[in-house]
């Protein structure tokens, strides 16, 4: 079932390859949308199916020679990223309808980093993991470079890949220290997480934490390692951009919930205290750069490194046993998981709406813009509510999370919470700012050469793309149970796996 | 004394092919030669069905103990094979109905031999041999296009590799002297007691020979001019088939017959590895021609594999993923050359710009070897790096591994200064690009497969490789 999820994209881009591209772009992106729709329906039985722990799983030997094996199954923290990477990736399809340029290798490149990404929250092998994560960051470059805006494109294409290819490595020297501390040597995060092989501590296990935070740190991205974040966004195109900040940076936040809190608990806790310093220095240096933004996209890059630092401060706060109990911990590792979820989707939303705001507009640049409410109603509605919803306001899904992170957080981390909340106030305030600045005030439109069409409002197909979205947000943010349910067994577990 | 010949078969296959080449080729009119390409081929299958045969019976040391039969020269075997039937696949559109596409094909021949003997030498006098039939005919091929490049590149090759062959030699004589023996077994007692100075210096010499038939640092001078300087399929040659019989006789010489407490080698050999995979890659980085970026890449290559060998012993891994690592290096970069020997007038990075436009398989095919190269997964480069990165911190060698961890980052870079151009527009016809025919073609696809199949069945090949050189 798993395996189906996770290649059925791949196999769909290796039969439209052998179709010409002279065929008509509506078999690329109808294709790609019927997949898509195909794979959130295996998803949502899946996430209907009852179980406890590992569900699904498949395992078959690999290179038995050298431990590997293709291990997938799903938990209650990788389902709600599956799902997460389904519904993305169906909006980015459905949004994609308007795409004219290279219709072929784009939806051939969107349905392999569907199959990646997918491949990566289901992988129970840490080489299968990897191999997820690199080829993340191969489809993606050549997203950002092949579909960017222009030669600068290519430049910050080059940035990520070198930047997050030398995060990859770290971690696979990581997961060489223990795949050759475990006895008998393996890459099975199951197996590993029951030996907890370098349970002792000391240099060979500080070295394999330090190997893979940096990784997933360079993933994630927290600060200092931020700094390919604000150029790839910039210049990727708005799907690309919705995918990376959706689904990709994910990918090192649930490293850290899949791999270094279980298979290292014992150094976990001992540097846990250095998760929370970097999550809370992520949260305030994002917000505040964020707040000196003009270009909208760049701003919104930025408010990601705070709202992943959330999920740092949250994880950072789950090792730290003293002054924590157990439910707090609990507590906070949940969070981290909604935030993921919350964040996808939200930040997601808002960078389709700044896709459409440069299809009209040809420029991110806030100044350039003035009073679209009166002319767009529905885009600045639309563009309202994500704002909203993503500064953290109750009734939304990001809320619920970063709720569940400060409270599980307070106990153990005091300081470090109460400056994170700072966090909240600087995005609201950055919000209101660009919202009153687009969308309020005497009508001005770019008039930058490139800009042919009439400011149009939303399209059909980008509403909905965006609306769902948004709407899952809201749903997840009144109704939370549904996702709750599911996190909160799988939080317990490995709340209880860390304090052992 | 087994002087049982059958147990050479493969040897005598490409040995008797490249004789019986030759005479036929000198028979034949032009358009004809291809029968001697033909031949070639059967020897060299005909050579992988017997090893396939080999591989199956017990190891064993043959002509006296000069020749050792056993797992890495299975492997040398099985992979020299391969890579000359790639090779004579590759250089069909160049060589085709050239007035000595023979002598092309049997210079091949007699290289590969000299290569798969280098991986199987068991004795000093044996190697030194060995080490002069890989190098002349290469020697030779290097200049056989006659272009001024090609003649310059043949002297620069020749000069080196007389001028090391030389150092080699003496080498050979120290060890001798110091050992009392030239077969590995004898000689490892031999230099258990020899004074150090002296088997250091001649181990020394002896590695200067192999060094530059791999191509890796301080012997790697000859490697960017012979690259650049011939046409692709023998730049392909050079580049790749000399390193596989080279490294595993490094080696099986390491291993075998220099006792590591006697003389620090690991160590020796782990400096060289760190200063070849730096210099190629730093040398890499601002190359405007493609065959001279591939040039040094190769070099960096090397770099990695002499990590296998500086754990060699002591790291379970270190075997496999030397053997491994060369097949999946041998597969990747034949493939990146299949790719320029397709375009010969595109010199420069710039001409391939647009690739992805006008011929879109193949864009995707150098994408996957460079990446390949890199050390992506799941391409076989990729499990050769991750088995030699686990020997390495495995064997005590952690800094190396972060070393050739930041030089792989490193490497990312050059190897995507080639590949973005290819997959940017340009709508105008690029006048470089002219494709030279099918088969340079159809060989890069077939690399590209290969090199991804290899590493998606790691699971298979891995414990093919695993049985140690005897008689260790």
């Amino acid at each position: 079932m798993l395996s189906l999820i996770v290649f059925l994209p791949a196999v769909v881009a290796a039969v439209l390859l052998l179709v010409p591209a002279t065929a008509p772009r509506r078999v690329f992106t109808g294709a790609w949308v019927g997949v898509s729709a195909v794979d959130l329906a295996l998803v949502v039985a899946v996430w209907l199916t009852p179980g406890s722990g590992f569900r699904f799983e498949e395992r078959v030997a690999w290179m038995p020679t050298v431990g590997i094996s293709y291990h997938v199954g799903v938990d209650g923290i990788s389902l709600p990223l599956v799902a997460l990477t389904a519904v993305l990736f169906a909006g980015c399809a459905v949004f994609a309808l308007r795409e004219t340029r290279r219709v072929k290798s784009y939806v051939a490149l969107f349905l392999a980093l569907q199959t990646v990404s997918l491949g990566l929250f289901v992988a129970l092998d840490l080489i299968l993991f990897f191999l997820f994560f690199d080829l993340s960051i191969v489809f993606m470059y050549f997203l950002i470079a092949g579909w960017g805006h222009g030669e600068r494109a290519r430049a910050a294409a080059l940035k990520f890949f070198l930047y997050t290819f030398l995060g990859s490595l770290a971690l696979l020297l990581g997961f060489i220290v223990l795949y050759l501390a475990a006895e008998p040597h393996t890459f099975d995060i199951v197996e590993l997480v029951a030996a907890d092989p370098l349970a002792g501590g000391g240099p060979a296990a500080a070295l394999a934490l330090l190997a893979i935070g940096i990784g997933l740190a360079v993933k994630t991205p927290t600060v200092p390692f931020h700094t390919w974040l604000p150029p790839a966004h910039t210049e990727a195109p708005a799907t690309g951009s919705a995918i990376l900040a959706g689904i990709l940076l994910k990918m090192g936040t649930y490293g850290f919930l899949r791999i270094a809190m279980p298979i290292l608990p014992d150094t976990w806790r001992q540097y846990a205290v250095v998760a929370v310093v970097v999550g809370v220095v992520s949260v305030l240096y994002g917000a505040l750069v964020a707040l000196a933004q003009s270009d909208v996209k760049r701003m919104i890059a930025y408010t990601s490194v705070n709202h992943m630092g959330y999920v740092v401060l949250g994880v950072g706060a789950a090792g730290i046993l003293a002054g924590s109990d157990e439910q707090a911990r609990q507590l906070a590792t949940t969070g981290a998981v909604t935030q993921m979820v919350a964040h996808g989707l939200i930040t997601g939303a808002l960078f389709l709406l700044t896709g459409v705001l440069y299809d009209r507009g040809r420029t991110y640049d806030m100044a350039a813009y003035s009073g679209l409410a009166a002319r767009t109603p529905l885009f600045a509605g639309v563009f309202a509510v994500a704002a909203f919803a993503s500064l953290g306001l109750p009734g939304f899904a990001g809320f619920i999370a970063e709720f569940q992170i400060f409270t599980g957080a307070l106990a153990s981390a005091p300081v470090a919470t109460a400056l994170a909340v700072l966090g909240i106030l600087v995005t609201a305030a950055l919000f209101l700012r660009a919202l009153q600045r687009v969308f309020l005030g005497p009508e001005r439109l770019p008039d930058a050469p490139g800009t042919p069409r009439p400011f149009a409002d939303l399209h059909p197909s980008e509403t909905v793309a965006i609306v769902p979205l948004l709407a899952l947000a809201t749903v997840i943010g009144v109704l939370p149970r549904f996702l709750l349910d599911v996190i909160e067994p799988a939080s317990r577990a490995l709340v209880e796996l860390v304090a052992r | 004394m087994n002087e049982n010949p059958a147990a050479l078969l493969p040897e005598l296959f490409l040995l008797g092919a490249a004789v019986v080449g030759l005479l036929l080729g000198a028979w034949l009119p032009r358009d004809r030669q291809w029968l001697v390409r033909l031949l070639a081929a059967a020897a060299a299958l005909a050579g992988l069905v017997a090893t396939a045969v080999a591989a199956a019976r017990p190891d064993e040391l043959v002509f006296g103990t000069s020749y050792a039969v056993d797992t890495p020269t299975h492997a040398t075997r099985a992979i020299v094979l391969v890579a000359v039937l790639v090779a004579l696949a590759l250089s069909v559109d160049a060589t085709a109905g050239h007035r000595r596409e023979t002598e092309f094909v049997v210079l091949l021949q007699l290289g590969a031999l000299g290569t798969i003997v280098l991986g199987g030498a068991n004795d000093l006098l044996l190697l030194l041999a060995a080490f002069l039939l890989a190098s002349v005919p290469f020697y030779a091929l290097a200049g056989w296009d006659k272009s001024s490049l090609g003649t310059e590149a043949a002297m620069k090759y020749y000069l080196s590799g007389a001028f090391l062959g030389v150092a080699m030699l003496t080498g050979t004589a120290i060890l001798y002297g110091v050992g009392r023996a030239t077969g590995y077994g004898p000689l490892r007692e031999g230099l258990a007691a020899a004074p150090v100075a002296a088997a250091g210096v001649g181990l020394v010499a002896v590695l200067a020979g192999l060094l530059f038939k791999v191509g890796g640092v301080p012997g790697h001078f000859w490697v960017p001019d012979v690259t650049d300087g011939t046409p692709p399929a023998v730049a392909a040659i050079v580049t790749t088939i000399p390193k596989i019989g080279g490294l595993v006789a490094l080696y099986r010489l390491l291993t075998v017959a220099v006792p590591a407490d006697a003389l620090d080698w690991p160590l020796l050999v782990a400096v060289l590895a760190a200063a070849s995979m730096t210099l190629g890659n730093l040398a890499a980085f601002f190359q405007t021609t493609v065959q001279r970026l591939l040039a040094y890449s190769t070099i960096s290559q090397v770099g990695y594999l002499l990590i296998a060998v500086a754990v060699a012993g002591r790291a379970d891994l270190a075997q496999p993923a030397l053997l491994y690592y060369v097949a999946g290096y041998a597969v990747t970069n034949l493939g990146a050359f299949a790719v320029v020997a397709e375009f010969p007038q595109a010199r420069t990075i710039e001409d391939y710009r647009g690739m992805a436009r006008q011929h879109p398989g193949l864009a995707v095919a150098l994408a996957v070897c460079l990446l390949g190269l890199i050390g992506t997964p799941p391409t076989a480069v990729f499990v050769g790096k991750l088995a030699v990165f686990t020997a390495a911190v495995d064997g005590g060698f952690a800094w190396l591994a972060v070393l050739a961890i930041v030089n792989t980052v490193a490497s990312v870079f050059y190897y995507l200064r080639w590949i973005a151009p290819t997959f940017r527009g340009t709508d105008s016809e690029a006048a470089a690009l002219r494709p030279a025919g099918t088969w340079s073609a159809g060989t890069a696809y077939a690399c590209a497969g290969l090199a991804v199949g290899l590493g998606v069945a790691g699971g298979v090949a891995l414990p093919l490789l695993v049985g140690l050189p005897i008689p260790v």
